[in-house]
């Protein structure tokens, strides 16, 4: 098997254009994605028989938490890439990802609870998904401290990125025991974060979310690439053609 | 249109959703685009300082 | 560097154990762990007074809680189990600070990274140390807490099982907060950041045990799952502390 094209994928000046052509390729398709999913989902899709349309805050709660744990899978997957090969470009990656992530994880917070209130009648409940949000919101913070605090940006991006693929491994276990948890203290009247029934017109558009705000997701993650490659690359020359002097 | 605004008497909630991560998603786009022009602008300026010493 | 490769340590440092003995010349791994457990051990009884402050501080977070919620027994046995076990954890993470702080400060630390003994073995016996120097004291010192927040006498055994066993895998977790905040200069809250959110598991499940012991029921299944962490732990932290120390130390 040929593997120059993964080795050429760390060459920073070979991803730095990648980064820049493939950007619109993902953009402009996850604009049209989106708005066509938002005209589903508020328009089109008949209201849920139980919450009204209410359940609608689920076009904007379900792609927030698919963000948040696909982009830290991303950040974990990198800083492993950057660790065992590496590679520099994966550093930048995973550094990209931080913010991305740790954004979105506030606003699934956030919609998880304004979903909450009309359905449970508090702002905030222990649900195991919102706290599993939560506490990935403590861990983005953490990488971000980490990083922050760490002065030498070699050592910073090396040390978060064991920090993110501890932080992966954990995921999945913290998930599991705040699930457990929240079973133990169940009171039967609380309901869980809603799950509507999902007839075929409300679950496109959810679909065609979820599909556009990955791409979206992409088309950020390049854009910040570009710049956490140029913060890491100190030879002059492709960057003198690229940045212009 | 009044009625869609309203949102089944949801709209308080809702529309902050809406508002919430729309919002979020278009400040990484404009945060992006500034840390990626701060980047070149550090470039340029560490390749002028190069340049002259 | 004398003769045995060892560099003049600051006073206050223990001298090489067993005579000239350093860790590159033990003849294996398991040699070498056990020299660095033992260093550990001996460095840490001189200065019994830190041993002492994780204790303290677990018995004065102990007694806040009666204070800020009422003195009725009733009452506060329903949140024994969540006090003391938020209480361990705090305490834990204080003593976090001293297990690298000393052996990065006077070099021990490259040392063992320069030893060409694996570094993953090192760092488990230190961690080791680290359990028997403040998680062993934490388990013994729970009973008392818990009978002071109204636990029955009965419960003690499945609360002092629980400690021990849930404080293995706090001194796991934690050592790799530890080595990623190693050399970060007031890296204290840092370090609470990293690793509270990581030992949240172990908090659910050392929790619930220690309820179900306080109610006097059967507080098997969460312990088993304590214990499963505690492997877990065992098997993966070492290698995450070492990497985390070697990537420290360039």
């Amino acid at each position: 098997m040929n593997w120059t094209w993964f080795h050429r994928l760390g060459s920073p000046p070979h991803i730095y254009r990648l980064a820049q052509q493939l950007t619109p390729w993902f953009a402009w398709p996850a604009a049209a994605l989106i708005l066509t999913a938002l005209y589903g989902g508020l328009v089109l899709a008949p209201p849920d028989y139980q919450q009204g349309d209410g359940f609608r805050i689920i076009y904007m709660h379900a792609p927030a938490a698919w963000m948040s744990l696909m982009v830290y899978t991303t950040m974990a997957v990198a800083a492993a890439v950057a660790l065992i090969w590496r590679m520099k470009v994966a550093h930048a990656v995973a550094a990209s990802c931080a913010p991305i992530g740790a954004s979105f994880t506030f606003a699934a917070l956030v919609t998880g609870s304004l979903w909450g209130e009309p359905m449970w009648g508090t702002w905030w409940e222990w649900d195991p998904r919102l706290t599993s949000e939560l506490i990935l919101l403590f861990l983005y913070l953490g990488y971000m401290g980490l990083r922050g605090a760490i002065e030498d940006p070699q050592r910073a991006d090396r040390t978060s990125a064991v920090l993110a693929v501890v932080g992966i491994v954990n995921v999945p276990i913290i998930h599991y025991s705040v699930t457990w948890w929240n079973s133990l203290h169940q009171a039967p009247s609380v309901m869980r974060l809603g799950k509507p029934q999902l007839s075929l017109p409300m679950l496109w558009p959810l679909l065609v979310m979820l599909l556009g705000f990955t791409l979206y997701f992409v088309a950020v993650l390049l854009v910040r690439l570009r710049g956490e490659i140029l913060l890491r690359e100190r030879s002059a020359s492709w960057i003198r053609e690229v940045v212009g002097t | 249109m009044r009625e869609f605004f309203d949102m089944g008497g949801y709209a308080a909630f809702l529309w902050p959703s809406y508002a919430v991560t729309l919002g979020v998603a278009v400040i990484n786009v404009i945060w992006a685009r500034r840390s990626l022009a701060r980047a070149m602008a550090a470039a340029r300026r560490r390749l002028a300082a190069g340049a002259d010493s | 560097m004398d003769e045995a490769g060892n560099s003049a340590l600051p006073s206050g440092a223990a001298p090489v154990v067993g005579g000239a003995t350093v860790w590159a010349d033990a003849a294996s791994v398991l040699d070498a762990a056990r020299l660095v457990l033992e260093r550990d051990l001996q460095l840490a009884m001189r200065r019994r007074g830190q041993l002492v402050q994780p204790l303290a501080f677990f018995a004065i977070v102990t007694t806040l809680f009666p204070l800020a919620i009422s003195p009725e027994l009733a009452r506060l046995r329903e949140v024994a189990a969540g006090v003391l076990w938020v209480a361990a954890l705090l305490a834990s993470l204080l003593a976090l600070e001293f297990l690298f702080r000393d052996d990065a400060y006077d070099g021990t630390l490259e040392q063992y990274a320069l030893s060409g003994q694996p570094l993953t073995g090192l760092m488990f016996a230190k961690t080791a140390a680290h359990w028997l120097l403040t998680g062993v004291p934490l388990a013994l010192m729970a009973p008392l807490a818990a009978l002071s927040l109204g636990a029955p006498a009965g419960s003690l055994p499945g609360i002092v099982a629980s400690v021990a066993v849930g404080t293995v895998a706090l001194s796991l977790i934690g050592s790799i907060g530890a080595a990623l905040t190693l050399g970060i200069r007031r890296s204290g809250v840092l370090l609470a950041l990293l690793t509270l959110p990581l030992s949240l598991p172990v908090l659910i499940f050392g929790a619930r045990a220690s309820e179900l012991a306080i109610r006097g029921e059967s507080y098997l299944a969460p312990l088993e799952l304590l214990a499963a962490l505690a492997v877990l732990g065992i098997t993966l932290a070492p290698l995450a502390c070492a990497a985390a120390v070697r990537i420290s130390l360039e």
